[in-house]
């Protein structure tokens, strides 16, 4: 049952002058085209279970090393640069206050520093919200500063986010090491 | 830094109507949940000599990725082809592609003409009825062959669905690379298939959640530059130029902070985004132009993420004022806040489809986490389209029909982030070609 080709009949001809804007084709288009690649997804165990919250205490200092009084090193080891936050909170505990009077503490007796204070999350959210969740954290720590007679200008916040992770692997304990307000003397330390 | 759409040819394209359709009934069911792909035979497009028919096949092959992907198509094995069309102004013999099982049957032919631009001309056939749904040509420079066989597929997928396509669109996303501890995250751009990808932004800063403008020149994203906080950067594709949102040495936000993810209204002036003041997040509207700039909510709690309804009447977004946070609506001046989200668990990253009836958004419940869509309505009902180990900042096709997300899966030693598409019923979920981990996909509108 073969119909044979026949022509198609013509009709009146259409013609559209639109303008048709190309981009130009990128010159580093000698890669391969990885059309439908497909990942088989990988099996996903439970997150490990919440782990002890990390100290917020610095380990001491190695016997040998000698740390400058007013150096940005003695305010790391010596007040402690980091506090600690639960998931998905912002409120400074008991902890975390101990950590930032010691800093309020050396900042009193190094009045020429300024500080850096950065705000941290863990990745188990959304960028834009972690943002955001950082940046409360930063400004809990910077507000208790205040409360302890630190002055407000020597105090910039920061927020990363999740973007900057003290520890990049996927456990509990990992993640609540990342949940923090980390100071950084930023000026006026001794050397 | 390269930039790649530093120039753009404008070049005058021929569309040819051969024939409008007389009265075809072929359909793609697209009905939610009930969705049998069409089977379609595409001929390698024939070419008057070797080069032009290696285009043809190179073209085939680019349109039948495109309609496989989609989920609505499936394209018939040409192993299985009967015919051997070489001229495609002939009528196929359509009892051969029947009994295959084509149910629609794709010819095409590639030349080149007299001005050395390829013409890509092709008919779409109704095998049932023996009629000729459509037929076009599309004429561009010659490296623009993958553009027309997007807009062949586009053409063909509106032809057979009712529905606008999405393939001759782009994507841009946050690429990111590991050395060590040290992880950078820049913008690169690629089109919607995965094919030529490039950065648009270097290693030197942080980049981070894109989204594009409705005339698919302009990206806002967030940086961060040196020591400082996030700010929002609009950056024109065109130039490669780009501007901080918020003058550093002038700032509109007096005490001012970071500034975050900003989206598009509809008229291509206005940004919503969230902006830190004072400690605390709200909804800000800024006109890009003048840089004027107003507060669309005011509330001790973190207002973030908003998102225009496409008519730009309303704004959607994430807030924790009620504890956990949920999605809000708000008409586009901030009156009128309404709770739109009501289950378990913590809402985030709503983004509003472009056809207004849904709002796409990520929930965490406990360990996990979901991607899923709501009603616009306010009337709580909502469906979940994945849920994994990590899902974050949707993307709507310009269709509305298709969900990008960024994906992460479980690694002890860091989570492997990829760009996956899902379609809206939550069937046909895939991953995107890219180099490496990526994450934040921004989809371009259709292209001109």
């Amino acid at each position: 049952m073969n119909c044979g080709p026949r022509l198609v009949p013509a009709g009146p001809l259409m013609r559209d002058h639109r303008t048709m804007k190309f981009a130009p084709f990128a010159a580093a288009a000698s890669l391969s085209l990885l059309l439908a690649a497909c990942a088989t997804p990988a099996p996903e165990p439970e997150p490990a279970p919440a782990g002890p919250a990390p100290s917020g205490t610095q380990a001491p200092a190695d016997r040998g090393e000698q740390i400058t009084p007013g150096s940005a090193r003695d305010f790391e080891v010596n007040a402690g640069d980091r506090v600690f936050y639960g998931f998905d909170r912002y409120d400074v505990d008991n902890q975390a206050r101990e950590t930032l009077r010691r800093q309020a503490q050396w900042l009193q007796r190094y009045p020429e520093t300024r500080i850096q204070v950065a705000g941290n999350a863990d990745e188990r959210g959304t960028r834009e919200y972690n943002l955001a969740l950082g940046s409360r954290r930063a400004n809990s720590a910077r507000d208790f500063l205040v409360s302890q007679g630190v002055d407000a200008s020597r105090i910039s916040v920061v927020s990363y986010g999740k973007e900057r992770p003290s520890c990049t692997q996927s456990t509990e304990q990992c993640w609540a090491q990342n949940r923090n307000a980390t100071t950084t003397v930023t000026s006026g330390a001794a050397s | 830094m390269r930039v790649m759409f530093a120039r753009l040819a404008a070049l005058a394209a021929v569309f040819v109507l051969v024939l409008p359709a007389a009265r075809a009934q072929l359909v793609v069911d697209i009905t939610e949940g009930t969705i049998d792909p069409l089977p379609i035979a595409i001929i390698d497009f024939v070419g008057d000599d070797p080069r032009a028919a290696e285009t043809g096949r190179d073209i085939s092959r680019v349109i039948t990725a495109n309609l496989r992907n989609s989920g609505l198509f499936a394209p018939v094995s040409p192993d299985a082809f009967i015919e051997n069309i070489e001229n495609i102004d002939l009528r196929p013999r359509f009892a051969d592609w029947r009994v295959i099982n084509a149910s629609a049957l794709l010819v095409g032919k590639v030349t080149v003409d007299s001005d050395g631009r390829l013409v890509v001309a092709f008919r779409l056939w109704d095998t049932a009825a023996e009629q000729q749904m459509m037929g076009l040509q599309y004429v561009s420079v010659q490296e623009n062959w993958r553009r027309l066989a997007h807009k062949v597929s586009d053409a063909v997928y509106e032809r057979l669905t009712g529905e606008s396509g999405y393939f001759d669109t782009r994507i841009v996303y946050v690429s990111e690379n590991r050395t060590g501890t040290e992880v950078t995250r820049q913008l690169a751009i690629m089109d919607q298939d995965g094919a030529n990808p490039s950065s648009l932004t270097d290693r030197s800063y942080m980049a981070l959640l894109p989204n594009y403008s409705p005339n698919a020149q302009q990206i806002s994203y967030v940086s961060f530059r040196g020591d400082s906080y996030a700010q929002t950067y609009v950056y024109d594709l065109r130039t490669g130029q780009q501007e901080a949102l918020f003058d550093p040495n002038a700032p509109r936000l007096s005490d001012s902070g970071q500034s975050l993810s900003a989206r598009f209204h509809p008229n291509g002036r206005d940004l919503v985004l969230a902006a830190e003041r004072r400690g605390r997040h709200d909804i800000y509207r800024i006109d890009l132009r003048t840089r004027q700039l107003r507060q669309l909510t005011n509330t001790p709690s973190d207002d973030t993420e908003p998102s225009f309804s496409p008519d730009g009447s309303q704004v959607v977004f994430a807030s924790n004022r009620g504890g956990q946070p949920q999605l809000y609506t708000m008409n586009a001046d901030g009156s009128n806040p309404q709770r739109v989200s009501f289950g378990q668990g913590r809402y985030n990253s709503p983004v509003w489809s472009p056809r207004g009836d849904q709002i796409a958004f990520v929930k965490q419940q406990g360990s996990r986490f979901s991607l899923g869509v709501l009603a616009a309505d306010g009337s709580g009902r909502e469906r979940i389209l994945y849920e994994g180990y990590f899902v974050d900042t949707p993307a709507w096709s310009p269709n509305g029909r298709v969900l990008l997300f960024t994906r992460g899966d479980f690694n002890r030693e860091g989570t492997d982030y990829s760009i996956w598409a899902v379609d809206l019923t939550g069937r046909n979920l895939r991953r995107l070609p890219t180099q490496g981990a990526a994450s934040d996909p921004a989809w371009s509108p259709l292209l001109d």
